[in-house]
């Protein structure tokens, strides 16, 4: 191999070559597509739809100015509200259930076993499904009655819920429907489990025979990461969920608006009613709160997540 | 583990393997089925007859163009795939490889572009399509992934991180220049990275239900996830028929993932959450 350092650099670290002019060209160059492409689709349409919400827009037609009209017609609007509340419960329950059950799923997938491969693809599985699908198989399995779920239930003395067609339970139904595709989250988890050094893994066995105590103390804090990721991700996907709840609920949120969420009202708003300038505004609104309580969870992460000596 | 714990164990995990596997379970049966068949009681745990003719009626009826939609998906998801791999792997060889200034700045806003609700800038970037006249059109689902898309660079950039820099020093210092360095050295070492995130883009494009909902609106354009739930909501009683367009829909996806099962691991596990 040719040498490593060329003779003037003799004090120089023979492995790395200082920058050149050409790498630093070349960096630029290659960044610049993305670069290019992040301005156009996410910096300026960011700017813009703040703009947008300060309209009054019908797509054809110029947009007129009308400052927070938009957002006073949003307080006023019961659709606004009641899908608000309806995304905001659904986040808030289907994200952390998510986290919970991703990771003792990962926990127990953790052992090596003849079946692990079997296993670990089933919990990937629906990852894989078009939301659509797995909506409308949903639908069909759910059928107050004459569906395979609630024949069963009934066989075994139960008397159960209408499911996706009772106001009172639509709801939680779908935060329930939502836990299906656990792929992600829980592979996610197990790679962090699996990256736990044996050494350390092996010496809390040895010093408590608990395994509760290894649980809480070892295997916890060294996959904070991971849980920090799923979290956010968990978070920003959540509160914008609209295919399942577009397949189920339809444009309506049926029955009784109980699955009425967030995007799917935006979407009406922007697609049906043509009124770009609410639209944009429900944007920007949901914008603020994914916005607040991502920089508070990482915010707070600086207590709570711990990265391995690595570092970045 | 003592026999009997393997034995829980593994009462345990079938158990839930049950429970995940019944969706598809049930949508695999119920396309055999006819419409009466799928609400009998007692429940048919399985299809008896097979109605292997529910697939060609499906296939051949009017209100449902599966097969133009399917082919629509391939070359959907098939774009984007190619375009993702190639748009991104520029990007993530530049972060991760070459070093220039503001390069982690840069960095920095790709990340938080990651997490930037898509909710937030759709509505602008279609009102620029709808004014250029190209909705309608596949145009604005594919050419994003020209310039490249956050995510994947992120998840490339992982991969990249792993090259050693002795490799590029060694040809820098040969002379070659920086894109016969990333075409002819680096891109081969991460062969397996450009594959695996070339499964991942295909599975999600092919699964994509919001992009051609708003640009698409001539059915026989729509790909299949968009046209399974426009024959759903307006044939909502046709069961069986809805059940074996799902069932067709997810087949190709479920298939090529339990080929390439070790890829997909490896790109999740790898996607380094460090």
């Amino acid at each position: 191999m040719a040498a490593n350092t060329t003779s003037g650099a003799a004090s120089a670290p023979p492995r790395t070559a200082r920058p050149g002019r050409a790498e630093a060209r070349a960096g630029v160059l290659f960044a610049l597509p993305w670069m290019v492409g992040m301005t156009l689709f996410v910096l300026i349409p960011l700017i813009l739809t703040f703009y947008i919400a300060q309209t009054k827009f019908q797509i054809t037609g110029a947009p007129k100015w009308v400052g927070l009209a938009n957002y006073e017609a949003l307080m006023k609007d019961p659709a606004f509200w009641r899908s608000a509340k309806n995304t905001a419960i659904y986040a808030a329950i289907s994200v952390p259930l998510k986290l919970v059950m991703a990771l003792g799923l990962a926990l127990l997938l953790n052992r090596a076993t003849a079946l692990s491969g079997f296993y670990r693809t089933v919990f990937y599985l629906p990852f894989l499904m078009p939301a659509v699908a797995g909506s409308v198989v949903f639908m069909l399995l759910l059928t107050p009655g004459a569906g395979p779920v609630n024949i069963v239930l009934q066989a075994l003395g139960f008397s159960p819920p209408d499911w996706l067609l009772d106001p009172s339970v639509a709801l939680w139904t779908l935060i329930l429907l939502s836990l299906w595709p656990l792929g992600v989250e829980t592979l996610v988890f197990l790679g962090g489990l699996q990256n736990i050094p044996k050494d350390v893994s092996e010496a809390a066995d040895l010093d408590s025979p608990k395994a509760w105590h290894k649980l809480v103390w070892i295997t916890l804090p060294m996959i904070t990461p991971m849980i920090l990721f799923n979290l956010v991700i968990g978070i920003i996907y959540s509160f914008q969920v609209f295919t399942q709840a577009i397949v189920i609920g339809g444009t309506t949120g049926t029955p009784a608006e109980s699955t009425l969420m967030y995007m799917v009202v935006l979407y009406r708003a922007a697609f049906r009613y043509f009124n770009m300038g609410a639209a944009a505004a429900m944007a920007t609104v949901l914008f603020g709160v994914v916005l607040v309580l991502t920089l508070l969870i990482f915010r707070s992460a600086r207590g709570w997540v711990h990265y391995e000596g690595a570092g970045r | 583990m003592t026999t009997l714990r393997r034995l829980l164990y593994h009462a345990v995990m079938l158990a839930i393997s049950a429970i995940f596997l019944l969706p598809f379970y049930w949508m695999a049966i119920s396309a055999f089925k006819n419409n009466a068949e799928i609400f009998s009681s007692p429940v048919a745990w399985f299809p008896d007859p097979i109605r292997w003719e529910n697939i060609p009626a499906l296939l051949s009826r009017e209100d449902f163009p599966f097969i133009r939609q399917f082919l629509n998906s391939v070359f959907y998801a098939g774009s984007v795939a190619v375009l993702v791999v190639m748009s991104c792997s520029l990007a993530a060889y530049s972060f991760a490889c070459l070093r220039w200034r503001g390069r982690d700045l840069v960095f920095g806003f790709t990340v938080a572009a990651l997490l930037m609700p898509t909710i937030v800038t759709f509505l602008p970037v279609y009102l620029a399509w709808s004014k250029l006249g190209l909705t309608g059109t596949y145009w604005p689902l594919i050419s994003p992934f020209l310039f490249g898309d956050a995510f994947f660079i992120f998840m490339l950039r992982q991969f990249f991180l792993g090259v050693p820099r002795e490799l590029m020093d060694a040809a820098r210092l040969d002379g070659a220049s920086e894109f016969r360095i990333w075409w002819q050295i680096v891109l081969p070492q991460v062969r397996t990275a450009l594959v695996i995130v070339g499964l991942f883009a295909l599975v999600y494009t092919w699964n994509e239900f919001f992009g051609p909902l708003i640009y698409l609106q001539d059915r026989q354009d729509f790909p299949l996830s968009l046209g399974l739930f426009t024959f759903q909501s307006q044939r909502a009683a046709e069961w069986s028929a809805s059940m074996t367009g799902a069932l067709l829909t997810a087949l190709p996806m479920v298939v090529l993932f339990l080929f390439t099962q070790r890829l997909f691991q490896r790109g999740l596990t790898t996607s380094g959450l460090k």
